[in-house]
C-alpha cells in the first residue's frame, strides 16, 4: 500500500485503485450528521406536506421574533402582561376604540389601517384585556414555554436513557423501573397536581406549569435514546475507544451520544405543538398563568364564563383558538411527514 | 410466556409502591395543616389548636413514620380510633366536593364511565373505517384528504374544538345542551320511582323504561362524545393505515388477487382482518386513554365526572383531593397495562414475550 506524500498532516489516506467505482459526492450537511440523517432531513424538504408546516412555523416564529413591534408594550419590563382598557366584564368587539393608556402607536400602524390611534384589533376579553397583544405575545409565551421543556426533558431523558442503556444491569433496571413509575401517572392529571401544587411555592407564572410538564414529560425520550444508545454500544468503533483506554463517560459523551441522538432530537421536536397544548390547557383550566397573562390558553379561559353568548363574543374563542390550531398544525405536519421519512418499511420508496 | 407473566405481575407490586412514593412525595410539598385533610374534614383556625393538631395527627413526624401512616391509617392514642390510610380506602376529605375523596369517586366514576364508553364504539369504527379507506387509496386523493382531516383533528386542543362545537350546536341551534342532564329529567332521575342500577343515565333510564330520560342523557352525552371521537381518530387511523399497508404488501393478498378473487373481498376478508390485531390493543387501551384524558372535555361540557372533580380541585388547590384522584387513575392503569399486555400476547402468536 502506498501512502501519497502531498497529504495534509495527519490525514493518511491510502491509495486504493478507484478505477471503475462511480464517485458519490458527500455534501456538508451528510458529512456533519451521517448519511442516514441526511437522508431525512433532505426528505423533509422534499415533502410538501412538511414544508407547508415548517413555512407556518417560519411565519408564527417571525410573529414571536416581532412582538415587540407589532404590539409594542406599555411597560416593555411587564411585556407580558396583556393591557387593559378599563375593568367592566362585558367583552368588546374587534375594531372597538381604546379609551384608557393606549400603548404607542408603532410605524407600520397608521400606514395600514389609516387610523393613528389604537384600537382593539380583535376586540377585548372579559376585564378588558386586549385580545389582539394577548395573541401576538402569547406567540412569544408558547415558543418559549415549548423550547424551555422540550430542553428541559431532553436533557433529563437524555441522561437517563443514556446511563440506563450504558451501564446495564442492575442500573438500567432501577432506572427503567423509576421511568415505568413516572408512566403510570395519568399524565395530564398529574402535571395538574403538581402544578396545583407548586403554585403556592412558585407563584402564578409559567413556571410551575412548565416544571409540571417537564416532570412528568421526559420518559418517552429516555426511553427512545436508551434503544438507540443500546445498538450503538456493540458497534466495533465503541470496542476500539474503550481498548485504547477511553474513560466511560469520553466513550458516552464523545462516542456513543453523537451517534445516537439525532432521533430522539427530532422526535422532541416535534413535540413542541402537544407541549404548547397541554400548557394552554393549563393554563385554560385556571391553573398556572395568572388571569391577564400573554397566554392563548389563558384567553381561552375568559370563554368559559360565557358559553350561552359564544355567538356574540366569538373573537374570544375563535382568534386564540386560531393560533393554538396553526401552532400544532404545524409541527404535526412536518411530524407526519417525519414519520414517513423515518419509517424504514418506506425507505427507498422516494423518500416521503 | 408465563415467566414474562409471573415477572410483570412480581414487578407490578413495585410499580405501585413507586407511584405511592411519588405522591407521598408531591404532598411534602404541603403545609402540615393543609396535609391535616388527611385525617379530618374540620382544620383549626388558632395557632395553638393547630400546633395541637399537628402533634395529635403527627403531622411533623419522620418522613418514614408519615408515610406508614398515610398508607395504612394512624391510630389515636387515646380512643383508639383509626384515621386516614389509603389502603383502607380513606383518601382524605375533599373541600371542592364537601365529601370524602373516595365517596366522591364513587358517585363521579359512573359519569366518566359511562362518557367513555359511549365515545369508544365511534372512535374505534370511525377510526378503523379511515384507515381503511386511507390505506385502499395510498396516496391517491382520498388518502391525502382523510390524512388532512386526521391530523387537523389532532392538531386541535380538545378546549378549542369543544368551544366550537358548543358554539355552533348549543349557542347556535340550541340542540345540545352542556351538562349530564336537564333539570327536569334529574328530578325524574332522582326521584323514587326511578331506580338507579349502575348511576349510569343511559343504562339506567333503559331498564327503567323511560325512554324520555335516556333521550335527555344522549342529547348531553353527543357534544362530549363527539369531540372526543374527531381528536382521537388520528389515533386509530394511523395504526390501521399502516398495519393495513403492510397487510397489502403481503404474498396472501397477491395470491388472493391471483385466484381472481374481486378487490372488495381481498380487503374485507384476507387483507383487513389481519390487519386489525395491532388496532385490538390500542383500541383496548382506548378506553383508559379516555378514563385519563376527559378532563378538559368534562370541564368544557360541564360534565360532572372525574375529570371536572379534579380540574375545578386543582384550581382551587384543594390537593388532597387531586392526588387522590391521580392515585386512583394511577393504579387503575398500572394493573390495565399489564392486562393488555398479557392479552395481546394471547391474541398474537407471532409476540414472544421473555
Amino acid at each position: 500500500m502506498t501512502v501519497t506524500t502531498d497529504q495534509p498532516k495527519g490525514r493518511v489516506i491510502p491509495d486504493y485503485d478507484l478505477q471503475g467505482i462511480t464517485e458519490r459526492k458527500i455534501g456538508v450537511l451528510e458529512r456533519t450528521v451521517g448519511p442516514d440523517n441526511a437522508r431525512v432531513i433532505r426528505g423533509m424538504f422534499k415533502n410538501s406536506v412538511s414544508v407547508a408546516g415548517m413555512v407556518i412555523i417560519a411565519f408564527l416564529a417571525l410573529v414571536a421574533l416581532l412582538a415587540p413591534v407589532l404590539a409594542p408594550p406599555i411597560n416593555p419590563n411587564k411585556a407580558y402582561d396583556i393591557p387593559r382598557d378599563g375593568f367592566s366584564s362585558e367583552p368588546r368587539p374587534p375594531m372597538s376604540s381604546w379609551e384608557r393608556r393606549q400603548p404607542d402607536v408603532p410605524f407600520w400602524y397608521p400606514a395600514l389601517t389609516g387610523r393613528t390611534e389604537w384600537v382593539h384589533l380583535m376586540g377585548t376579553a372579559s376585564g378588558q384585556w386586549d385580545v389582539y397583544y394577548g395573541i401576538i405575545w402569547g406567540t412569544r409565551t408558547a415558543f418559549k414555554v415549548g423550547i424551555i421543556i422540550i430542553g428541559l426533558t431532553v436533557i433529563i431523558g437524555v441522561t437517563m436513557g443514556s446511563v440506563s442503556a450504558y451501564y446495564g444491569g442492575w442500573i438500567d433496571e432501577i432506572l427503567m423501573r423509576i421511568t415505568e413509575v413516572f408512566m403510570a401517572f395519568p399524565f395530564l392529571l398529574a402535571a395538574l397536581t403538581l402544578a396545583a401544587i407548586l403554585v403556592p411555592r412558585l407563584g402564578k407564572g409559567i413556571y410551575a406549569a412548565v416544571v409540571a410538564l417537564t416532570v412528568f414529560g421526559w420518559m418517552s425520550y429516555a426511553r427512545l435514546l436508551r434503544g438507540d444508545v443500546l445498538s450503538v454500544k456493540q458497534r466495533d468503533y465503541i470496542l476500539a475507544a474503550r481498548v485504547i483506554g477511553a474513560t466511560d463517560r469520553r466513550i458516552l459523551i464523545r462516542h456513543i451520544l453523537p451517534n445516537s441522538i439525532f432521533p430522539t432530537l427530532v422526535y422532541a421536536s416535534m413535540d413542541m405543538g402537544a407541549i404548547v397544548i397541554t400548557f394552554a390547557a393549563l393554563s385554560f383550566l385556571g391553573v398556572g398563568t395568572e388571569v391577564g397573562y400573554a397566554d392563548w390558553g389563558q384567553i381561552l379561559s375568559f370563554a368559559r364564563a360565557w358559553i350561552p353568548s359564544l355567538l356574540t363574543y366569538w373573537y374570544i374563542v375563535v382568534y386564540p383558538g386560531v393560533a393554538l390550531v396553526l401552532f400544532s398544525l404545524s409541527w404535526n405536519l412536518v411530524g407526519d411527514a417525519l414519520r414517513d421519512v423515518l419509517d424504514p418499511s418506506m425507505r427507498g420508496r422516494g423518500g416521503a | 410466556m408465563v415467566n414474562y407473566i409471573v415477572r410483570r405481575l412480581m414487578i407490578m407490586p413495585l410499580l405501585i409502591f413507586g407511584v405511592t412514593l411519588l405522591i407521598f412525595a408531591m404532598l411534602q410539598f404541603l403545609s402540615p395543616v393543609e396535609r391535616a385533610a388527611l385525617f379530618v374534614r374540620d382544620i383549626p383556625k388558632t395557632d395553638k389548636a393547630i400546633d395541637a393538631f399537628i402533634i395529635k395527627y403527627g403531622l411533623d413526624d419522620p418522613l418514614p413514620v408519615q408515610y406508614w401512616h398515610w398508607l395504612v391509617g394512624r391510630k389515636d392514642p387515646s380512643s383508639g380510633e383509626i384515621t386516614g390510610g389509603i389502603l383502607r380506602g380513606d383518601f382524605g376529605y375533599s373541600k371542592t366536593a364537601n365529601l370524602e375523596v373516595i365517596d366522591m369517586i364513587k358517585r363521579r366514576f359512573p359519569a366518566t364511565l359511562e362518557l367513555a364508553l359511549w365515545a369508544v364504539a365511534p372512535i374505534v369504527l370511525g377510526g378503523v373505517w379511515l384507515g381503511v379507506l386511507s390505506a385502499v387509496n395510498h396516496n391517491n386523493a382520498i388518502d391525502q384528504v382523510t390524512r388532512v382531516f386526521s391530523i387537523l383533528g389532532y392538531s386541535f386542543p380538545t378546549f378549542v374544538f369543544g368551544l366550537l362545537v358548543l358554539m355552533i350546536f348549543y349557542v347556535g341551534t340550541g340542540w345540545f345542551p352542556p351538562g349530564r342532564l336537564s333539570n327536569e329529567m334529574n328530578v325524574v332521575v332522582l326521584g323514587d320511582a326511578f331506580h338507579r342500577y349502575t348511576t349510569m343515565n343511559t343504562v339506567d333510564s333503559l331498564l327503567n323504561l323511560r325512554l324520555d330520560v335516556f333521550i335527555d342523557a344522549a342529547r348531553h352525552l353527543i357534544l362530549p362524545v363527539l369531540t372526543l371521537s374527531y381528536l382521537n381518530w388520528a389515533l386509530l387511523l394511523r395504526v390501521t393505515r399502516s398495519s393495513m399497508l403492510e397487510s397489502l404488501r403481503q404474498d396472501y393478498v397477491t395470491t388472493a388477487r391471483a385466484k381472481g378473487l374481486a378487490e372488495h373481498d381481498v380487503i374485507g376478508r384476507h387483507a383487513r382482518p389481519n390487519a386489525l390485531i395491532p388496532v385490538a390493543t390500542i383500541a383496548g387501551l382506548l378506553i383508559l386513554l379516555l378514563l385519563n384524558g376527559v378532563v378538559i372535555t368534562e370541564t368544557v361540557f360541564n360534565y360532572p365526572g372525574m375529570g371536572k372533580a379534579a380540574a375545578d380541585a386543582a384550581v382551587q388547590l384543594d390537593v388532597i383531593t387531586v392526588l387522590g384522584l391521580v392515585l386512583f387513575n394511577g393504579i387503575i392503569l398500572v394493573l390495565s397495562n399489564l392486562i393488555v399486555d398479557i392479552t395481546y400476547a394471547f391474541l398474537d402468536p407471532r409476540i414472544r414475550l421473555d
